[in-house]
């Protein structure tokens, strides 16, 4: 970029063309009042408070949206424009109310935040003549259970506008009327609470004055200390900032990292109190002697203190491991298994599987990343040899074209899906193919709403149309593919027309669509668990690898092939080596070498056989006795599978079926509630470590406060478990040895991240891997040159129509997708306890089209029962023209309507997952009483 | 109160919460019902296989509110499902214009609006006591309201009945339509359509043009030897800014600036009310000279009868056309006189919030839909024919005290004759009253007068004989703007007519910027006061007109800074 000179305050000046004049002043420290100017919006120039004067221009020019050029002189301090500039600010201040909601720090008389900073600094008092005429008040808007609405103390600056729209494409706030009339309005200047608002916080992080504030954190802002760490939820890894006031989270805040920017959903920004919840554990508790296991009490609503009572930590660690130690010595190895967390730290991860392979001696060790991308994991092992994703979310940025499968990433992955829109917003077409229009749509350049099942049949479809019109990328496949002659052949007979019968969506559609997408000049494919959880996920994964393969559209920046991750850590703890059939780093347990590796790594004898998934595992515990591997003791760490499991009433059943469960976790879950030992731990925000996201960046939290009574934290749980049984561990300093674990787990995992050290992580918070050497910046995009097969080319597969395992019929005509929704994370053990999330979304609901509505004689806000062949949930309509006829969705977050109550324990035959998005109901409505 | 909120306990916190827990029977915000979304397609048509325009969006808020007479809240929201924008990307825009008035789905509209113009010439010949009586008169289901100039200075007090104008409205005539529901746009009879036109020569020279007989070089220099410049009021030479366009990159536009709404201007209408293709004419001549593949003109809403004549024009010129025409889409305003100002004018046109544009960019460079655009006002094009076809001597041999060409003048208040006065450039008040407005009005003295409408300040009668042209008048605090000249007599203050265009800038401020949204609604309260706080106001005249993004809050001080400098004996100064 070319550099110009030009004077500022009489001072030659030189900066790089096209810099805003406001910017270089900064640099120099020059401090101009600015109040509609924010770093990372788009400078709008309209509180006119950064005026300066440039010689030979009529009027003053805003510093924030001019740029400098070659002789230019400009002056920030001429009588002129500082006239201006304190005019603006004293005309802005004599229309605030005295008392405002923002102070400096603690200070009342200071109340206005940025404007009151800049009014202070230039000692600016507004006269009585002006406060005189001060604007009529506006009663406060305090309808939203997250934050006030004060438009008293509004500036019409926009900048909230911005964040809405520009950042976070939610689109709900906008300025309404005219002159002096001038309103931000939510909707129709709706009630910000019963408006369309989601709730992300772009606005009060934006909000200069005040108009727009977090409820916890009104008027003195003032906090004890700020903290560093990862947002808990999702798998995009927002950076957070925990306010931490008098050992209380107050508030969180957006950080600049690279996954996020600054930005938040309202799970990260309002979802934290529930670390702060009077459902806490805080005390080990041990069953009492004749209190039952039975999930009947589950809906009962019961006090825990009738089936457990309060022990000491020695006492409940001594039961919990002797009891595993026991029954490992009586029946082997195979009677005990673990799940272990995708929302614990890699640290924690690690520590776990190493506790279940060498302390239970089995594999038998799994967690959640086996209920929503297992199939996608199998099928990118096996295609591309990497279960990760190949680019980074942002990468759709230089995409110029999104195709969205069988995800909801506005409710799942908002933060994630801002990127998306906003590549939308500079010409990037988005195609959603779901059977379900979600909000992604309105961006969408076209939505393919195809019949749920028939993912294999559209993509299919697609592969025929880029085949037979000559548009694969023949060099790609002859360079990087194997078996793209068979793959050619096999989708020969697919052809739109004949799929199109099978997916509903029309021919021509199908044909743009595929056209699109292979002579797009990047085109790259993100999928959530509408792909992953059917029993042919691993085949629909296998088509989405192929469609990026014979076009070529993988290895480059804005290609590729993104599955989101749910969790905050599912990327990590599968990493770490949480899956039965690979050790740390997606090693195969049945592969001598790596068997001999770990053998001699951690000292010990182990299992060559790999060990039981989730639902077969739940399985094994209600095998006959006669059964060498009936699972009869398990250790599960911060996981629900009492909720999160398909057919809960046989999960649930097989958990209350072991001879001994030991539950680590925050609150009582439906889990725990079946336990013989609950072991209280500690929350993400109560302890340092690191999780991975879905983009393979390895991030650091840090402890931001400390765990309410006597819960621990869990790394030091796991170590004390493996003390009792029989394990000599030693990972000494601080943090219970974290650093030393995470050491210990780079060294077991360096061809992904050997070149990430702990005090690489403290120094920068976020390293992308593979990451192999000190030096090593990070690769966000693989594939490049070679994929991670043994042969280092991609290996095609082909998939045939496979249908549901359960199709509706007379009796069930109703398909059940069950899912998330935004507010709830999981099975909702921690967000339904989040106060403002659970306002907002405080009840079951059961999302139908108005259509069938009708059909069913039912209307919006009616109680229906929605009942399958193993069990029946009772919760409300809402509407939803998203959801397609014939088809419910139902959130799986509530304990009260379990959705999973319903779901079919199908498995895909490869990645072992259940068929969550698809089975067969009926939905009648529910007379109360 | 304040105490209160900040020292919200958690425990507080949880209880307001509670009060806020509520199941949702529906997708968060309002959702369209099939009802309201059947009734915007009967109106919209069914969207396109690419979908609505989203430039179009003020259309269809045209559409649903001429046929509903007001915008619903349900149709709000029904349109932006099928426009696939949010609700708010509607509602936002249809809150800015004046002429959408939206009710809840409750509400009744009313049968007939009628609006009474309240600017300063129609407010000289008694529009307020006008509008009083109507208020009083009229039923329930009719609305009364005042409206900001309706263009039609000459004919005040002015009136519309829905969309039909009554000029020199009385209470009896207004009543009288009202009852016999005479809404719509009256006829043009004396307009000069297409055949007409034609017969006399019209489009020969378009023609020519087009076929480049007449080389684009020379329409050029005929232009910039004339010295025409822009008639808007901003007056930047014509002949410069076809060249700065036309060496812009293709895909260039053209925008035609139709809003006049400057208070004491209607000279526009009064031209294009006769001779429609005089002015379609030019901008098909400045089309093919400067390489515009579209055109937009943007018409105010308040001129329902030239909108009809016009559009039965394009039609005729469409199904007729006289050489291969640019694609040709005429806009309707919606209340608005921000509009006028061209960057906002295109932001109108591209269906949003009449906001103006920073500069830079300029227009000519990112203008309408990001591309380079060649924004005129009517006028201008309205001279190019004679220009071209009489030579740029014989415009320039015209003038008067060392000015040179004509203009075009729109007269109004205390004189005679008001109305539209070609004459020379450079004339003087008290010349432009006595030789073309028949003197002042009866029993009228000149007292002062304001020569470029509401913006262009108010100078006193002993100021009468300067020369009126762009540039004469700024070392008066003035400038001529688009010669709206509008003349007070002893019997009106000064302060009087201040206040009213300050009232009339606050009305119509877009509010975007601090010192005009804040500036101009402090300005008017104060104005307002017997004795003016002056310290204050000409604080808040230097920042407005210092600060401001455009030229609207830059010029609001011009009416502050002449009372005080010409008429402080009236606001209680020395």
């Amino acid at each position: 970029m070319s550099t110009i000179e030009f004077s500022l305050n009489g001072q030659q000046v030189q900066a790089p063309a096209g810099k805003s004049i406001f910017s270089i002043a900064k640099d120099l420290g020059i401090q101009i009042p600015h109040l509609c100017h924010k770093e990372g919006l788009a400078p709008d120039g309209n509180c006119r408070a950064c005026m300066v004067e440039i010689d030979g221009e009529r009027v003053l020019a805003p510093s924030c949206c001019r740029s400098a050029s070659s002789g230019m002189k400009v002056q920030t301090d001429s009588v002129r424009a500082v006239k201006s500039q304190n005019m603006v600010l004293e005309l802005l201040l004599a229309d605030m109310p005295d008392q405002g909601y923002k102070w400096l720090k603690d200070d009342a008389c200071a109340p206005h935040g940025e404007l009151s900073q800049w009014v202070v600094a230039r000692g600016v008092q507004p006269r009585e003549q002006l406060k005189a005429l001060r604007r009529e008040a506006v009663p406060a808007d305090l309808s939203h259970p997250a934050m006030a609405v004060n438009l008293d103390a509004c500036i019409q600056c926009n900048l909230c506008q911005r964040a809405c729209r520009d950042l976070q494409v939610n689109d709900v706030i906008g300025l309404a009327f005219r002159g002096a009339h001038t309103q931000v309005v939510f909707d129709m200047a709706d009630p910000m609470g019963e408006s369309s608002c989601v709730a992300c916080g772009e606005c009060v992080q934006a909000c200069p004055t005040g108009a727009l504030m977090p409820k916890t954190q009104l008027g003195a802002q003032s906090v004890d200390r700020a903290v560093d760490s990862v947002c808990p939820f999702c798998g995009v890894g927002c950076q957070i900032t925990y306010n931490v006031r008098e050992e209380k989270i107050i508030s969180v805040a957006g950080r600049d990292g690279p996954a996020n920017q600054g930005r938040l959903c309202v799970k990260g920004r309002f979802g934290f109190d529930y670390v702060h919840s009077p459902e806490r554990l805080t005390v080990p508790l041990i069953r009492k002697p004749n209190a039952a296991k039975d999930p009947a009490m589950l809906a009962q609503g019961l006090d825990w203190r009738e089936v457990f009572r309060e022990a000491t930590w020695d006492e409940a660690l001594d039961i919990a491991g002797g009891r595993l130690l026991g029954l490992r010595n009586q029946h082997g190895p195979k009677s005990l298994a673990g799940f272990g967390s995708a929302k614990g730290s890699n640290e924690e991860a690690y520590l776990f599987q190493k506790l279940v392979r060498t302390g239970f001696g089995s594999n038998n060790v799994d967690h959640c990343t086996r209920l929503c991308h297992a199939s996608s994991v199998a099928a990118l092992l096996e295609g591309v040899g990497s279960g990760a994703v190949s680019n980074p979310v942002r990468d759709v940025a230089q995409a110029d074209l999104i195709f969205v499968i069988g995800a909801n990433p506005t409710s799942n992955h908002p933060v994630a899906a801002s990127w998306m829109k906003n590549a939308a917003q500079r010409g990037t077409r988005i195609v959603l193919a779901d059977p379900r229009i979600t909000d992604i749509g309105r961006h969408a350049w076209r939505t393919l709403q195809f019949n749920a099942d028939t993912d294999v049949a559209l993509l299919n479809a697609m592969l025929n149309v880029i085949v037979t019109e000559g548009l694969c990328n023949e060099a790609f496949l002859k360079e990087r593919a194997d078996n793209a002659v068979e793959l050619k052949a096999h989708v020969q007979h697919f052809t739109p027309e004949a799929m199109s019968l099978v997916c509903g969506i029309p021919a021509d559609t199908i044909r743009e669509v595929a056209r699109a997408y292979a002579t797009a000049k990047t085109a790259m494919i993100l999928w959530g668990m509408g792909v992953s959880q059917h029993v042919h996920g691993t085949d629909n994964v296998r088509c989405l690898i192929a469609l990026a393969s014979i076009t070529g559209q993988i290895g480059r920046p804005g290609t590729g092939l993104h599955p989101l991750r749910g969790q905050n850590n599912v990327q990590g703890a599968s990493d770490a080596g949480l899956i039965p059939m690979m050790y740390p780093n997606y090693q195969r347990v049945n592969d001598s070498s790596a068997h001999d590796w770990f053998e001699k790594f951690w000292d010990t004898k182990l299992d060559k056989d790999p060990g039981y998934t989730v639902v077969e595992i739940m399985q094994k515990a209600l095998a006959p006795d006669s059964d060498p591997h009936k699972v009869r003791g398990m250790y599960i760490m911060g996981e629900n599978p009492a909720m999160s499991d398909p057919d809960l009433n046989h999960a649930r059943h097989a958990l209350a079926s072991l001879e001994h469960l030991v539950v680590q976790d925050i609150f009582m879950t439906e889990t725990a509630w079946l336990a013989d030992v609950v072991l209280p731990a500690s929350a993400w925000p109560e302890k340092t470590g690191s999780v991975s996201n879905t983009d393979r960046m390895v991030q650091l939290g840090l402890q931001a406060i400390e765990p309410p009574g006597q819960a621990r934290a869990d790394l030091r749980i796991i170590q004390d478990l493996a003390l009792r049984l029989g394990l000599t561990w030693s990972y000494p300093g601080a943090d219970q040895g974290m650093a030393s674990v995470f050491e210990e787990m780079r060294q077991a995992m360096a061809a992904a991240i050997g070149g990430i050290t702990w005090n690489r992580l403290l120094r920068e918070s976020s390293v992308t891997y593979p990451c192999l050497s000190p030096q090593d910046p990070g690769q966000a995009i693989v594939f490049d040159h070679v994929f991670a097969t043994p042969d280092g080319r991609v290996q095609l597969h082909t998939a045939e129509i496979i249908t549901a395992a359960e199709l509706p019929d007379i009796d069930f005509p109703f398909v059940l997708i069950t899912g998330r929704q935004l507010e709830h994370w999981h099975t909702g053990s921690m967000t339904r306890r989040a106060q403002v999330l659970d306002a907002l979304e405080p009840a079951a609901s059961a999302s139908l089209c108005a259509a069938d509505m009708t059909r069913l004689g039912v209307a919006a806000g009616d109680m229906v029962a929605v009942t399958s062949r193993r069990g029946r949930v009772v919760l409300q309509v809402r509407q939803d023209e998203g959801t397609p006829k014939g088809a419910v969705f139902i959130p799986f977050a509530y304990v009260e309507a379990a959705a999973n109550l319903l779901t079919h324990a199908a498995l895909d035959p490869v990645g072992k997952i259940p068929e969550f998005k698809y089975c067969a109901v009926q939905i009648a409505p529910s007379i109360p009483g | 109160m304040q105490t209160d909120k900040t020292t919200e306990t958690r425990m507080d916190l949880e209880q307001v919460r509670a009060q806020l827990r509520k199941p949702r029977p529906q997708l968060k915000g309002r959702q369209a019902t099939d009802k309201a979304l059947a009734e915007v397609r009967a109106l919209t048509g069914l969207p396109p296989p690419g979908g609505h325009r989203r430039d179009l969006l003020i259309e269809y808020l045209h559409s649903l509110n001429d046929h509903y007479n007001a915008l619903f809240e349900s149709h709000i929201v029904a349109l932006a499902a099928e426009m696939r924008l949010s609700v708010v990307e509607v509602f936002e825009v249809a809150s800015f214009y004046h002429h959408f008035q939206i009710l809840k789905d409750d509400e009744s509209a009313p049968r007939i609006t009628v609006r009474v113009c309240d600017s300063l010439s129609c407010s000289l010949a008694g529009s307020e006591s006008l509008l009083h009586q109507l208020q009083l008169h009229m039923k329930a289901d009719v609305s009364v309201v005042n409206a900001p100039c309706l263009g039609r200075c000459e004919q005040a007090p002015a009136v519309q009945v829905g969309q039909q104008a009554v000029p020199r409205a009385t209470l009896e005539e207004v009543v009288r339509r009202v009852t016999d529901n005479q809404t719509t746009p009256l006829d043009l009879p004396q307009a000069l359509r297409l055949e007409a036109y034609v017969q006399a020569g019209g489009y020969q020279l378009a023609q020519r043009v087009a076929g480049a007989e007449h080389d684009a070089e020379s329409v050029l220099q005929v232009l910039e030897s004339s010295g025409l410049r822009g008639l808007g009021g901003a007056g930047f030479p014509a002949g410069r800014k076809w060249r700065i366009v036309r060496n812009q990159p293709a895909g260039r536009l053209m925008a035609v600036n139709i809003d006049e709404g400057e208070p004491g201007t209607f000279k526009d209408r009064i031209c294009l009310e006769r001779d429609p293709h005089r002015f379609l004419e030019g901008v098909l001549i400045a089309a093919s000279v400067v390489g515009c593949e579209a055109v937009y003109i943007y018409l105010r809403d308040e001129y329902h009868e030239a909108r009809v004549l016009l559009t039965q024009e394009l039609a005729a010129l469409q199904a007729d056309p006289p050489c291969a025409l640019p694609r040709i889409e005429l806009r309707r305003g919606a209340g608005a006189y921000i509009c006028g100002e061209e960057s906002a004018m295109i932001e109108s046109i591209e269906g949003k919030r009449g906001a103006p544009r920073l500069r830079p960019p300029y227009i000519a460079e990112v203008g309408l839909f990001g591309r380079p655009t060649l924004a005129h006002n009517f006028e201008t094009l309205y001279w190019i024919r004679e220009l071209i076809e009489q030579g740029a001597e014989s415009f320039v041999a015209q003038g008067r005290h060392g000015r040179k060409g004509l203009r075009r003048f729109s007269v109004s208040g205390r004189v005679k004759v008001p109305g539209v006065k070609l004459a020379p450039a450079g004339i003087t008040l008290r010349e432009l009253v006595d030789e073309y407005c028949g003197g002042m009005a009866e029993g009228h003295a000149l007292y002062a007068y304001l020569p470029g409408g509401a913006s262009g300040g108010i100078l006193p009668a002993r100021l009468a004989d300067v020369p009126l042209d762009f540039d004469t008048l700024q070392p008066y605090g003035c400038f001529i703007g688009s010669a709206a000249v509008v003349v007070l007599s002893a019997s009106d203050s000064a302060r009087e007519a201040a206040l009213n265009v300050m009232r009339f800038f606050a009305h119509e401020s877009c509010g975007q910027c601090t010192p005009c949204r804040v500036g101009t609604d402090k300005a008017a309260q104060l104005m307002a006061q017997a004795s003016w706080d002056a310290d204050t106001l000409q604080d808040l005249a230097q920042v407005m007109g210092d600060a401001s993004i455009c030229g609207l809050g830059q010029a609001a001080p011009n009416p502050i800074r002449c009372v005080l400098d010409y008429f402080a004996h009236e606001v209680g100064r020395p």
